[in-house]
């Protein structure tokens, strides 16, 4: 009898392929994968027929070595699922134990059909364990890279979201900015607040820090460019939102903004009002009517 | 003085910053320092973290929180393999900066800090100390 762990491994996902696939899915469905509700178990099933379908194909024609050509299809399938389990919001185990799941019942067949001959037993285990592994690993590596992508993509969406530039009144923006200023989310506030100044011929912007959390030398840096930039479009800014912890600790810093500054978003408005020639006044008649 | 909790964060990238500023806020809560020393140290921590990763080519934040007698501190110590600092009482002057900055880092940092101590060594790293008592 041969020896060869991959004739062996060959031969037993070949003749045992139906009854590795019934093994494969009750594994499947007892992992836990079907409990999250992210899958059907009908789509689980055709996932698992096709890649197994393909992995037959490809012990032929690639031998062990996942990282051939022979696998190529194989590996393009696994990466679709990947991809669209990090999409789903799987867990990395519940992907991962996709590939390694399969081991067990490949190992049951390789017992049924090899009972007789240890040494080709041990053979054919030998060579699943390398190849399914090597496939585990692979799907991990494109799960991992497509949550980052979703992870930057949301990052992203956030840095824009988070940065709207609000129209007050005739020629008077506000700014409200939320978070942490690092430089990728600044470049894109600061891009806004520009266009946004050129598009409404503002006269004043009024920049709130109210939702900053920590105001260090690179964020009043990235502040001082903002301001210094509107000032060339024509626009002056007004600061506000400077909580009392946070104007102390500017201070220690020794950074001085060299702007107007105001302590609520209120306060700069009425200061932006008056600066373009308005007041806002109670109504004679409603004071009255109280009475 | 004893040092009852102690745990290390890396320093690494622009996410590590921004968790070294929650963390250093979080511990900073753990002592009890009021609002106004907890923006002081985590504002601190965040200038020393940033010098770590743009001119140490990132390191490490080492955070403790010590006790000497009843009172409490936390201490944080940044440390990188980086190229150095050869004239440290340049770096520390105000508005003096070596990559467009405003220069106030450093400076800022100590000011910030009931404790500060620096020590590099050209072309095998830098180390900085903070400390903020309750
Ligand atoms: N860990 C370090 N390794 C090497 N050089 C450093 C390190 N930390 C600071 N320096 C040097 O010291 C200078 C001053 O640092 P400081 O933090 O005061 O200012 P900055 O980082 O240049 O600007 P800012 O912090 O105001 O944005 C830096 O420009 C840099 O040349
Ligand atoms: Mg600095």
């Amino acid at each position: 009898m041969t020896m060869d762990g991959t004739e062996v491994l060959k031969r037993t996902v070949t003749e045992d392929e139906a009854a590795i696939l019934v093994g494969w899915t009750a594994a499947l469905r007892d992992s836990g994968s079907l409990q999250s509700g992210r899958i059907r178990e009908a789509e689980l099933q055709t996932q698992a027929k096709a890649v197994l379908g393909q992995f037959r194909d490809a012990l032929a024609a690639g031998g062990l070595d996942a990282d051939s050509e022979g696998y190529a299809s194989l590996r393009e399938t696994l990466a679709d699922i990947s991809r669209s389990r990090a999409i789903q919001g799987f867990t990395p185990t519940d992907t991962a134990n996709f590939v390694f799941s399969l081991k067990e019942p490949v190992f049951e067949a390789l017992r049924r059909t090899s009972a007789a001959d240890a040494s080709a037993l041990a053979a054919g285990v030998w060579a699943g364990g390398k190849v399914l592994d090597r496939l585990g690993l692979h799907t991990m590596e494109v799960f991992l890279a497509s949550r980052e992508e979703v992870i930057g993509r949301q990052g992203q969406e956030i840095a824009e979201l988070s940065t709207p530039v609000v129209r007050l009144w005739d020629g008077i923006l506000a700014l409200p900015l939320i978070g942490t200023l690092d430089s990728a989310r600044t470049g894109v506030v600061m891009e806004n607040l520009l266009q946004a100044i050129v598009d409404e011929e503002a006269e004043i912007a009024i920049i709130d820090i109210t939702g900053v959390p920590t105001v260090d030398t690179l964020v009043a840096q990235h502040l001082l460019k903002t301001v210094a930039a509107a000032r060339l479009m024509g626009a002056d800014c007004i600061v506000s939102g400077i909580r009392p912890q946070i104007a102390q600790t500017m201070v220690h810093l020794g950074v001085e903004l060299n702007v107007v500054s105001k302590a609520t978003l209120a306060d700069a408005f009425a200061v932006a009002l008056k600066r373009t020639g308005r007041k806002v006044v109670r109504q004679q008649t409603s004071t009255e009517e109280r009475r | 003085m004893t040092v009852t909790k102690a745990e290390t964060l890396p320093v690494r990238s622009g996410d590590d910053v921004v968790r070294v500023r929650q963390r250093v806020r979080a511990l900073a809560i753990e002592i009890g320092l009021g609002l106004v020393d907890q923006t002081k140290i985590v504002t601190a921590a965040s200038e020393l973290a940033r010098n770590t990763l743009d001119y140490g080519g990132g390191g490490d934040m080492r955070a403790e929180i010590v006790q000497a007698g009843m009172r409490k501190g936390l201490r944080l110590t940044f440390e990188d393999q980086g190229p150095g600092i050869a004239d440290i009482d340049q770096a520390m002057t105000d508005h003096y900066t070596s990559g467009g900055g405003l220069g106030l880092g450093l400076g800022g940092a100590k000011r910030l800090s009931n404790e500060f101590h620096i020590e590099s060594t050209p072309g095998a790293g830098t180390r900085v100390t903070i400390a903020r008592w309750k």
